[in-house]
């Protein structure tokens, strides 16, 4: 998968401050792991389903975790939302649609939805809306590694890294090493 | 048109016009109308067949239908008879949740003499943002396209192009051939009567865009000479030549006015030296597919037991149909604004 540079993308950008090192995402990570096996009380029927393209990543610890936890893997899946959004008609740069591949059923499976950063809560939504479509999940749970607020949804994340108060000019970003070669969490301010 | 136009730029067409296309929005170097493959690119057409993958597997879900196209009007002008590509574009705009209008030009006020011109006006006014067109003149969705600032596919233009059908076909061979490598250093025979053929053209346009090379085979009265010029593609009138080592095998509708018009002397003897038969593709390569565009004559194109023998791929073809459909509206209606 071909994802470019985020930073170098956005030459109108600059740093602001880091917000978690790779150590610290790490053990947020571990965490949530914890927390999803607590509140499940196990992981019997549970599936993780990552948004593409940083959501998939995520999932993938997650099920590692669990596994080195729990002794078994929990079925991972990605998840494509583009011809979900509710700006695409709307917006100038047509988006690329990926694959979804979940190839386990969602028939009445137990998922957390995950991703790296939760905003205005539009990505969830259309995340909700690809998953129902595939089937009745028992229930859906949310992942994020950052929580920055300014929703327009009424959506919450049932397990969060970290919240983190923005303002609506600055970027978070989440590097994960599958993606943009190291981990880090970083605030950025648009210029 | 001379026969080896192949959907050329100024478009030969029976309907002329100097006009300058019309200012529409920019579309960041997007395209807008697909009209043939010529301002396509490689690169391009293949983002519609990875595109045509994605929809596929829409259609493989519990419910088949997603909102990416939601509050869009798809409107179907249709002014020759078509049954499966009419009803294809129909799917695939709804199961993208856009609106469809359909429009036959039997019934029209077309036949109370109203223009073209003055019937596009019209149903501009209904608010279309994509028209489908198929029209007997070559041109004619060009000429559309600088009446309206809405987007038009073209599906069949006289015997011009029917870019759609191409992209099917060739959505069809690389799912047997595998990856974006499909077409390099593979060949497709196409067999029949090629020069009335927008399919042909199509192909023959496509396919070689992508890399394959394209064998002609059919009577000379069929398959004129200068086809041979254009590059990637050889002609020949023995349909043993074509097939030899070819990955696909596609055989074209033979229309019976064919032969009132003399070009052909009769079925019989198109049959006996042109109809793909399982002798003659044992010549193909191992792989090798067989195709045809429909609607399919039996036993005059394509011998009964090679249409439904386990080369065919013909009903793949039109369940081809709609994905590749679903990827062309997508791509032209979405991130317009």
């Amino acid at each position: 998968m071909k994802v470019p540079n985020i930073s170098a993308d956005h030459p109108n950008m600059t740093f602001k401050a880091s917000l978690m090192s790779a150590t610290e995402l790490d053990r947020a990570l571990k965490r949530v792991a914890h927390e999803i096996v607590e509140r499940n009380k196990g992981i019997g029927n549970l599936a993780l389903v990552g948004v593409h393209t940083r959501g998939v990543p995520v999932a993938e610890r997650l099920a590692d975790l669990l596994h080195k936890f729990e002794g078994t893997r929990p079925p991972v899946g990605k998840l494509d939302i583009t011809l979900y959004r509710d700006d695409l008609t709307e917006i100038a740069l047509q988006p690329i649609v990926r694959r979804t591949e979940v190839d386990f059923n969602v028939h009445g499976t137990r998922i957390v939805l995950c991703d790296d950063v939760l905003f205005t809560g539009r990505t969830t939504r259309a995340a909700l809306d690809a998953l129902i479509d595939m089937g009745r999940p028992a229930s859906i749970q949310y992942a994020v590694i950052v929580d920055r607020g300014h929703r327009e949804l009424p959506i919450r994340a049932d397990y969060v890294g970290k919240n983190v108060p923005t303002s609506a000019s600055e970027i978070v970003l989440v590097k994960l090493k599958e993606i943009d070669g190291s981990d880090a969490v970083e605030l950025w301010e648009r210029d | 048109m001379a026969a080896v136009t192949v959907a050329p730029n100024d478009a030969t067409t029976s309907v002329t016009s100097n006009e300058a296309p019309r200012e529409g929005s920019p579309r960041r170097g997007r395209k807008q109308h697909l009209l043939d493959f010529t301002d396509w690119s490689k690169e391009e057409a293949l983002a519609l067949l990875d595109t045509s993958d994605v929809m596929a597997q829409v259609l493989t879900r519990t419910i088949k239908k997603v909102p990416a196209l939601q509050g869009l009007t798809v409107a179907t002008l249709f002014f020759e008879d078509s049954t499966r590509t009419r009803l294809s574009f129909d799917r695939a705009a709804r199961a993208q949740s856009a609106d469809v209008m359909s429009f036959a030009a039997g019934g029209s006020s077309l036949t109370k003499g109203e223009s073209l011109r003055d019937t596009l006006r019209t149903l501009d006014q209904l608010q279309a943002d994509l028209y489908v067109v198929r029209h007997p003149a070559a041109g004619v969705p060009h000429q559309l396209a600088r009446w309206t600032n809405a987007a038009i596919v073209n599906a069949g233009d006289g015997r011009r192009a029917h870019p759609t059908q191409a992209l099917l076909d060739a959505y069809t061979f690389r799912n047997r051939f595998g990856g974006n490598g499909a077409f390099e250093g593979r060949r497709l025979a196409i067999v029949g009567d090629i020069d009335h053929s927008r399919v042909a053209r199509s192909n023959i346009e496509l396919f070689t865009k992508l890399g394959a090379e394209v064998a002609l085979a059919g009577p000379a009265t069929l398959v004129p000479r200068e086809f041979a010029d254009l590059p990637g593609v050889t002609v020949s009138n023995r349909l043993e030549e074509a097939v030899e080592g070819a990955h696909a095998v596609m055989a074209l509708r033979m229309q019976s006015e064919r032969m009132t018009r003399g070009l052909i002397p009769s079925f019989a003897e198109y049959v006996a030296r042109y109809q793909v038969t399982s002798e003659v593709i044992k010549l193909a390569h191992p792989d090798a597919i067989v195709m045809h565009p429909g609607p399919l004559v039996r036993d005059l194109e394509v011998a009964s037991d090679v249409a439904d023998g386990e080369r065919s791929v013909i009903e793949q073809q039109v369940a081809n149909g709609v994905p590749t459909r679903m990827a062309v509206l997508y791509t032209l209606l979405v991130g317009q604004r």
